[in-house]
């Protein structure tokens, strides 16, 4: 009982405070392929706690729609976080089905993101939300034909089961269903979180962004709780990929707690070294690549129904 | 009928029941004759109000009492859980509509299409109360009937628009060609079970060609009316064309007595073959799928709304037809996720739907125009429709914590099973609906964002919303109850088990003994408690997100200059640093759902009227500007403008040619006459 207690409040702890040290390595990683020193690796904390203190300038377009978006898009990502398994065997928040759950909460976020950048009456804002929600519909049957996998192989409707289960059974009968689910959740999380082939979070040309467009308008701790609950969302779907691809060892919490740490580091190299290597794709190429990861997802959903 | 003499007196529930029809009829007769300033609209909504509630009490009645099989008076009607199910958002959707009624609809000078309204409301439904009470086709035929012509009736009601008539029309085309599926289908139940009583039929019927003709009679005559893809053809335009309330009542209640003409019909069979369920659960994917991706090309708020109509219906009847599969593989856990996810969604569909038609028709009401495109911006004139409007947006997108993620949850639960289940073939029809319920919740929001957003945020986009105002309190009320009832089912599902659980045995047919509790494999009550977290978050998020909007706004109030950097400045849209933006410059819906029109154009259609840039709007050689050219585009149904349109058109210029001969001059008949005489008497 005090072993679940102290589970679930490191579980809340590292949700809360770990995931704006992810962009921190993605851009430590870019820098250094580009051959550049680069900012902190804290950079995120920094800014964050500068945005905190500054003043907000209101559109007199908004309402109270405008606050919505930010507040709704860090508590839904938080909430989600409350579903996935990190470090041990069980997330706080775990029953039958709840993997439906973790992506409508990720869609609530959507609309109220998406709605708030309307509210301005922008152009461009208007714009990107169009892409935001456009683009993700086509990510959601990827992601669900890889639920869909993962809960054939384990037996189990829990996220915290089928991510469990991918290791316990999974892997070592149905590798290859489960290396094409990783893959397409891969390019999952890329086009959620607004990454490169998708998006480019560095960029400054508004009519090529999708995330960054759609939050022109939010300014001092608003913005600062844009950063952050992107950054959980990115945070959030990490850890699905990297719990489905590594296994939970035994021996304790620590073993399981620092294997998570390091999947979860190199999975922001990773993205660092994709940033690197790509060109972000054409707008008019995206729905294609999200088609292939939904394929790539049902192939394996076929895989495993041999 | 000396059978029925013996039969026990009237049940409590099933009295109440028949009470609330008969209120319902003397609210219609009264409201229709008597002349407005005798008070004829609020005896109207009065007495409708009154009928709701009864129809309330009996529901619960009948769900306390057990459900199963209430004794009924000579056989002719009855009341059990599946009845009561579908009681609930009759009357509580009723009586909502009636009141919201009261506030909307003005009489005027002609007080006809008025008094005509209130009638037709009123008898439909009556009727819709006895259709689910009924126990007799005969009962339920004229019921059936009755509904059907008051709805025509209904949407008819300012037929002097445009679009009003051809839109009746069309309805009125479809309601006839399902009561003659029907009409068919009890002829065959009778010659098949011997008697015009809706009871279990004898095992082994479905595997008959009799049985395969009874299925697709059902799936064609119900479908038209529920709306299933490709049979949806009336729904759009009626929608479109009925005063808002109308809208809510056909479209959260008239359409789900075709869902429920559906189960009820199935539920008497004790063997479905597997391909009855099968079937059920494609036509339920392929209509929510087309039903979504229709919405996101319209223009029009009410014909957005009744595009996912079809959207919810095909949910609804992809979970029909999981419980429906469930039965014969014996695999209780898909019969009780399938059938109660669908059921669920009847209900929710029937409180967030009116809730948006409602909403929308405060905006019609307000604005003069149904164009998405010249509203924008109402929020801040019209604060309690927009809150209206967004809780009814997440509640029909199946967003948590309202009532439409409890019941869409449900369907994928019971596909999840499905999938985990041994046989592959079953496994790979539940993992594509599931795929495609996913599409289909995705492309939900970006739905409603569009039709949220560009109605209610921005700045508006021309004149028409300049004077607009939420209205009275018998506006906001049917929607405040509604809304409430949004939150209450979402938050507290666990209190739906019972009856839920009640409704599927009766739905389950005569196999549905050990089925067990819907709590058993769905586990509703931590369902409730991670809604309650979640609205609780947002609940804080909000407070938070107020105290800290109050707080910069007093810090505004403070004479400027004393060095507080945290004060929030009200400025212009900045844009990118564009200083003088115009509400033109606003994305459109159409631009907003362009990017998916374009993706999806395959199944949609798409028209582009383009100005022709190669000729006229080109300058001339000495001007400097072309001349002024539009643009306009629009997504054509699929079925009605791009099949059945030209499909008509062509067999009414084949017949247009053989009107040629019918001249209308007697000696040319007699010509004709004379002429067949002579080839007889040469060939014979």
């Amino acid at each position: 009982m005090l072993d679940t207690l102290v589970q679930t409040l490191l579980h809340a702890l590292v949700l809360a405070l770990v995931p704006p040290l992810l962009p921190g390595i993605v851009n430590k990683t870019k820098a250094v392929f580009a051959g550049r020193t680069g900012p902190p690796v804290l950079q995120l904390y920094y800014d964050l706690a500068k945005l905190a203190e500054k003043g907000i300038v209101l559109s007199r377009t908004t309402t109270w729609v405008f606050w919505a978006g930010p507040l709704a898009g860090v508590v839904t990502a938080l909430l989600a976080g409350l579903l996935v398994p990190l470090g041990t065997h069980r997330a706080p928040i775990s029953f039958p089905g709840d993997f439906v759950l973790f992506a409508y909460l990720l869609a609530l976020g959507r609309f109220f993101t998406a709605a708030a950048a309307l509210d301005t009456g922008s152009a461009f804002e208007g714009m990107g939300a169009a892409r935001e929600v456009s683009f993700s519909p086509l990510a959601e049957p990827a992601l669900f034909f890889g639920f869909l996998a993962a809960a054939r192989v384990s037996g189990s409707l829990s996220l915290s089961g089928l991510l469990t289960g991918a290791w316990t059974s999974g892997w070592f009968a149905s590798g290859g269903a489960l290396l094409l689910v990783l893959a397409a959740w891969f390019v999952v999380l890329l086009a959620e979180t607004c990454r490169i082939p998708f998006d480019d979070p560095n960029t400054h040309l508004e009519l090529t962004m999708i995330h960054e467009v759609m939050v022109l308008d939010h300014g001092g701790p608003l913005l600062g709780l844009v950063l952050y609950g992107s950054s959980v969302k990115l945070f959030v779907l990490g850890a699905l990929v990297v719990r489905l691809a590594l296994p939970v060892p035994s021996g304790g919490p620590l073993p399981a707690w620092l294997l998570f740490g390091a999947g979860m580091a190199a999975l922001a190299i990773g993205i660092g070294v994709v940033e690197s290597v790509m060109a972000r794709l054409r707008l008019v190429r995206v729905p294609q690549l999200l088609v292939t990861a939904c394929l790539l997802s049902a192939l394996g959903t076929v895989l495993v129904m041999r | 009928m000396s059978a029925g003499l013996a039969a026990p007196a009237l049940s409590l529930p099933l009295l109440l029941a028949l009470v609330s029809a008969a209120l319902w009829s003397v609210a219609g007769l009264l409201g229709g004759g008597l002349e407005p300033r005798r008070s004829g609209p609020r005896l109207f909504a009065a007495l409708a109000v009154g009928a709701g509630t009864v129809g309330l009490v009996g529901a619960g009645a009948a769900f306390v009492a057990g459900g199963r099989a209430v004794p009924s008076g000579a056989g002719l009607v009855g009341l059990d859980a599946l009845s009561a199910l579908f009681l609930v958002p009759i009357s509580l959707t009723g009586g909502a509509v009636a009141l919201f009624g009261l506030g909307s609809w003005h009489d005027g000078e002609r007080t006809g299409p008025g008094r005509r309204l209130r009638l037709a409301l009123g008898l439909t439904v009556a009727a819709l109360v006895l259709v689910v009470l009924a126990r007799h086709a005969l009962v339920f035929l004229v019921a059936w009937e009755v509904m059907a012509l008051g709805a025509f009736f209904l949407v008819g009601t300012e037929e002097d628009r445009p679009g009003t008539r051809r839109a009746a029309w069309i309805y009125l085309a479809s309601a006839h060609l399902a009561f003659l599926a029907l009409a068919g289908l009890f002829a065959l139940l009778r010659a098949t079970a011997g008697s015009f009583r809706l009871e279990p039929l004898a095992a082994g019927i479905a595997a008959t060609p009799a049985g395969t003709l009874l299925f697709w009679l059902a799936l064609v005559g119900f479908g038209l009316k529920a709306g299933l893809f490709p049979l949806h053809v009336w729904l759009p335009p009626a929608h479109a064309a009925a005063p808002s309330h109308v809208s809510a009542l056909l479209s959260g209640v008239v359409i789900k007595i075709g869902i429920y003409g559906l189960v009820r019909v199935l539920s008497l069979v004790p063997d479905p073959p597997a391909w009855w369920g099968g079937t059920v659960l494609a036509v339920g994917a392929v209509s929510a799928l087309t039903g979504v991706l229709s919405a996101l090309g319209q223009h029009d708020l009410k014909r957005l709304l009744a595009y996912h109509s079809v959207e919810n219906v095909g949910i609804i009847a992809l979970g029909v037809g999981l419980g429906t599969l469930g039965r014969t593989r014996g695999e209780t856990a898909w019969v009780l996720l399938g059938l109660s996810g669908g059921l669920l969604h009847v209900v929710n569909h029937g409180l967030f739907k009116p809730l948006l038609f409602l909403s929308a028709g405060n905006v019609v009401h307000a604005t003069g125009t149904r164009e998405i495109d010249r509203l924008g911006g109402l929020a801040r004139r019209m604060p309690g429709t927009a809150l209206a409007f967004s809780a009814g947006a997440v509640a029909i997108c199946g967003l948590p914590p309202l009532n439409g993620f409890v019941s869409e949850w449900l369907v994928y639960l019971g596909l999840v099973s499905t999938v985990l289940g041994r046989r592959v073939p079953d496994a790979a029809l539940a993992a594509l609906a599931a795929a495609a319920l996913a599409l289909v919740g995705g492309l939900a929001v970006a739905c409603f964002v569009k039709a949220f957003g560009a109605v209610f945020l921005g700045e508006a986009r021309t004149d028409d919303g300049r004077e607009a105002r939420d209205g009275g309190a018998l506006l906001l009320a049917p929607m405040a109850i509604l809304g409430a009832a949004c939150l209450l089912v979402g938050l507290g599902p666990a209190l739906l088990a019972g009856p839920l659980g009640r409704a599927v045995s009766v739905a389950a047919g005569p196999s549905a003994a050990a089925l067990g509790p819907l709590a058993a494999v769905a586990p509703l009550r931590t369902l409730g408690a991670v809604a309650w977290a979640i609205a609780g978050s947002l609940a804080l998020a909000a407070f938070l997100g107020l105290r800290a909007r109050s707080g910069f706004l007093r810090d505004l109030r403070r004479p400027a200059g004393d060095g507080d950097a945290a004060a929030s400045t009200p400025a212009v849209t900045w844009d990118c640093g564009y200083a003088a933006p115009t509400p033109r410059m606003q994305y459109t819906s159409s631009s907003f759902a362009a990017t998916l029109v374009r993706t999806f154009r395959g199944v949609l259609f798409p028209r582009h009227h383009r100005p022709d840039l190669t000729g006229g709007a080109v300058p001339e050689p000495g001007r400097l500007f072309p001349a002024p050219a539009t643009f306009s585009s629009h997504v054509p149904d699929a079925v009605l403008d791009v099949v059945l349109e030209p499909a008509f058109a062509g067999v009414a210029r084949v017949a247009a040619r053989l009107r040629a001969i019918q001249s209308g001059r007697a000696q040319t008949y007699l010509l004709y006459v004379f002429v067949t005489l002579v080839v007889l008497l040469l060939t014979l």
